[in-house]
């Protein structure tokens, strides 16, 4: 049967094309292979090759042409035993095979849509986040640090599951560079608490491939702002595989280590990735507070097939909490804590603003206000339900967040108000971020530039209309 | 102990050297190991075996240019016509039920070459709901966790550190599986790599690097991107042994493949492979070519042709060419069900949208 050869489309964009010359004539013995045409584009000449043999027949587009629509018929190709001269153009309505923009079935890209008055758009999945489980009544509580309650958490994982294992630069003989994974090397050798070179790119790379390969690694960066020579792993191979392999191929990686500004290490070691890894499909993004949820927090991540970033912070490591002394202390993912309740204001924090919220919210009740504090406790499923909660109590917010503005879980809880509080809201929502640039090295600037309390205080007495 | 100024990798067979005068023995044992016995002796299933695999990549890549040309398959598609022996000679010496294997986004011809049914694979590029990643992946993200085909990645080099993280859960488990891990020469010049050779050197991974090196990174020659182009020697700073090979000749890849998984499996550690191959076509469809002259493409067909390279070895050993003719329709068969599968196959239903961003819920 003759085979008609169609104007092809040369890159992803092209809808025609000028047919700028023909190399082979009618009648020319066509080998697979063998350059038939030049086809021209606003961008490039191309060459256009049969993919089969047989004998030229009828040239249907003319050498010259111009405006030549992908998919139209240009040439016919005899094959087996089939005479060139007698072959027959298709007819104008024949053309149930051709053109892209035939809405026939199978064809071109309409395949399978409904017709653009059709039903909405699909809407995600709410998420329905679950409680924290019950503390038993007479449960003793033990004060820990953060440091040790995150310790804890990796050496209790790594008991019950031999797939877990922790990597990173200085995690095993030197102990951790912050010693978060003091005592592992001993308990659970070299092969499961892995020194790595310095060389972040590449151990990124290599503990995703082993999640994907079936282990459970905890990958640890000495501090987040590393990890940016981490972050296409982070980004392009962890969060996205799961989607692209339509599901196939699990990563349950996580990613951990002090994020935001330490203590007078200057703008390049100082930076909250929270905003960055909290805009990304595909990944878990933590950073608690107090110990307590440290380890419940750090405990799920690691038992989730979801790849996650675990996001601590240097200055809190040091700080004790009560823990509760249970045999496997495991907390829900994307679920907000409501860490003080108040009646008058919600302030909404994470991680180290949660300890200057509720440092403001002692001094707002010596003023008479009631200040509600939430801990997000998870960036990402972001846990809109309480806030929105509190919202409708209080009908007045700020949130507080130690890092820069623009683009911030901040201002994501101010949309979140907007679209979906904005009945409930008394008062414009209002930000209280670190101030918008690099953060500089001297004591006094440093702390110009860091969020803290009393900053709080006035926004939240600003929206209360009580200043 | 003496230092040779000349010391070369490729050590001439007169001269050859031992681990105990010359400390780089270690590093080019592998490529004498080889070029002992250059050429695989396949047995005639085995021979025709290749052939049926190397020509069902062609015909299949051939086909995909075609719908491609006819609008059914968007965005980017980089095709492995030229390149056919590489996937073949390696990955038919593998032992699929342990080793793993991960690559670039070139990946077509990796996945025939498991036997994966190519009605999915085509669906994939046309973006159907039937496709091995549901439509969702498209040409460069196409995964078989069942095979233990781990992909199929977008970004150049990526998948060479994953390798390594494939080769770090093998040795883990201690399962006597090795991961192969294919770069393209482009790919070659990424950082990732270079840290990924120095923890598979350092933690002695069972891995085996794969250079396809097909001459041009998208368009500009090897020799204009890279300051050493014999990419086997790319290892000697990590004390990786390095193997040089003509990836036009299925049965030579096939010889390298068993000495490179041979000291792997042993647990000597990595090995970096240099395949010398050619594509025939654009970097990717969009790719005129216009940096290499006609010339040299019909010169790499006309004489280097792994298909026909084994077409006529077969021939030699008494396969007629009516025979062969018949494999061809046959594979041509396979290819056009293929494409009428991908082609009518519906699109993914529009609830498939917010399925797989996680797998957990929350």
């Amino acid at each position: 049967m003759a085979i008609e050869l169609k104007m092809p489309a040369l890159s992803p964009t092209m809808e025609e094309g000028t047919l700028a010359k023909w190399l082979k004539q009618e009648g020319d013995t066509i080998e697979p292979g063998d350059i038939i045409a030049e086809i021209e584009t606003d961008k490039a000449t191309m060459e256009f090759e049969s993919i089969d043999e047989g004998t030229l027949g009828k040239i249907l587009i003319e050498e010259g042409t111009e405006g030549v629509k992908v998919g139209t018929v240009i040439a016919m190709l005899a094959t087996d035993g089939e005479d060139a001269s007698e072959i027959e153009a298709p007819s104008d309505d024949d053309d149930d095979d051709a053109a892209p923009d035939t809405d026939d079935d199978g064809e071109g890209k309409d395949v399978g849509r409904d017709d653009e008055d059709g039903s909405a758009s699909p809407t995600p999945k709410k998420s329905q986040p679950k409680a924290d489980p019950e503390v038993p009544e007479g449960t003793s509580y033990t004060s820990t640090s953060v440091r040790e309650a995150l310790r804890d958490a990796m050496a209790e994982e790594m008991r019950s599951d031999d797939r877990v294992f922790v990597m990173g630069e200085e995690v095993a003989e030197y102990q951790g560079a912050y010693k978060v994974t003091q005592g592992l090397l001993d308990e659970f050798g070299d092969k499961r608490v892995i020194d790595t070179p310095i060389t972040e790119y590449g151990f990124a790379g290599i503990g995703t491939g082993a999640a994907m390969g079936g282990l459970r690694p905890i990958v640890e960066f000495m501090t987040f702002n590393f990890a940016m020579q981490a972050i296409d792993h982070i980004v392009n191979s962890a969060a996205k595989t799961n989607y692209m392999s339509g599901g196939q191929m699990r990563c349950p990686v996580v990613f951990r280590g002090p994020n935001g500004a330490a203590s007078r290490v200057g703008a390049q070691h100082s930076q909250n990735y929270g905003p960055w890894y909290a805009s990304v499909p595909g990944l878990i993004v933590i950073a608690p507070y107090d110990a307590a949820d440290a380890k419940g927090l750090l405990k799920a991540a690691i038992r989730t097939e979801d790849p996650v970033v675990f996001l601590e912070n240097e200055l809190l490591y040091g700080r004790s909490f009560d823990v509760p002394d249970l045999d496997d202390h495991v907390l829900p993912i994307g679920k907000a804590r409501i860490v003080r309740e108040g009646a008058d204001v919600t302030i909404v924090s994470y991680s180290i603003g949660v300890g200057f919220a509720l440092e403001a919210a002692e001094t707002l009740a010596e003023e008479g206000i009631e200040a509600e504090v939430i801990d997000l406790r998870t960036l990402r499923p972001l846990d809109t339900e309480t806030v929105l909660e509190s919202l409708a109590k209080t009908n007045r917010l700020v949130i507080a967040e130690e890092g820069w503005p623009t683009c911030s879980i901040a201002s994501e809880i101010m949309a979140v108000c907007m679209e979906q509080g904005f009945d409930h809201l008394d008062a414009p929502v209002l930000r209280v971020c670190n101030e918008d640039v690099p953060l500089p090295y001297a004591e006094n600037l440093e702390k110009l530039a860091l969020i803290d309390a009393p900053r709080i205080v006035a926004a939240a007495k600003k929206v209360c209309y009580a200043d | 102990m003496a230092k040779s100024p000349n010391r070369k990798l490729k050590a001439p067979a007169a001269a050859a050297t031992d681990a105990a005068t010359d400390e780089d023995f270690a590093l080019h044992s592998l490529q004498e190991e080889f070029e002992k016995n250059k050429s695989y002796k396949a047995s005639e299933d085995e021979l025709l075996r290749f052939y049926e695999q190397m020509l069902l990549i062609r015909r299949f890549e051939e086909k995909a240019g075609q719908l491609y040309g006819l609008g059914l398959i968007g965005g980017f598609c980089h095709l492995y016509i030229g390149q056919e022996a590489v996937a073949i000679g390696l990955q038919s010496a593998l032992d699929n039920d342990r080793d793993s294997v991960i690559t670039g986004y070139r990946d077509h011809g990796h996945m025939l070459a498991y036997g994966i049914d190519p009605k999915v694979i085509m669906a994939e590029l046309t973006g159907r709901e039937a496709g091995i990643s549901k439509g969702k992946g498209g040409s460069m993200h196409m995964f078989s966790t069942e095979h233990k085909f781990y992909g199929g990645h977008g970004i150049v080099g990526a998948q060479v550190p994953l390798g390594g993280g494939l080769a770090l859960a093998h040795k883990y488990r201690d399962d006597g599986g090795i991961c192969l891990a294919y770069f393209g020469d482009g790919a070659a010049n990424q950082g990732q790599v270079y840290e990924t050779f120095n923890m598979a050197a350092l933690w002695n991974l069972p891995i085996v690097f794969v250079v396809e090196d097909n001459q041009y990174a998208m368009g500009t020659a090897t020799k204009r991107s890279s300051a050493e182009t014999r990419f086997y020697r790319r290892g000697t700073a990590f004390r990786i042994p390095g193997m040089e090979v003509n990836g036009m000749d299925v049965l030579e890849v096939r010889a390298a493949a068993e000495v490179a998984f041979k000291h792997v499996r042993e647990g000597n550690g990595p090995v970096l492979m240099e395949c010398n191959t050619y594509r025939y076509r654009g970097h990717s469809m969009s790719d005129p070519a216009k940096y290499r002259t006609r010339e040299e493409v019909q010169d790499q067909k006309e004489h280097h042709d792994p298909i026909e390279r084994l077409k006529k070895n077969l021939m030699e050993q008494g396969k007629s060419e009516d025979a062969l003719k018949d494999i061809d329709k046959g594979i041509r068969k396979t290819v056009n069900e293929a494409a009428d599968f991908a082609e009518n196959s519906p699109e993914p239903g529009k609830d498939e949208l917010y399925t797989d961003v996680l797998v957990e819920e929350y």
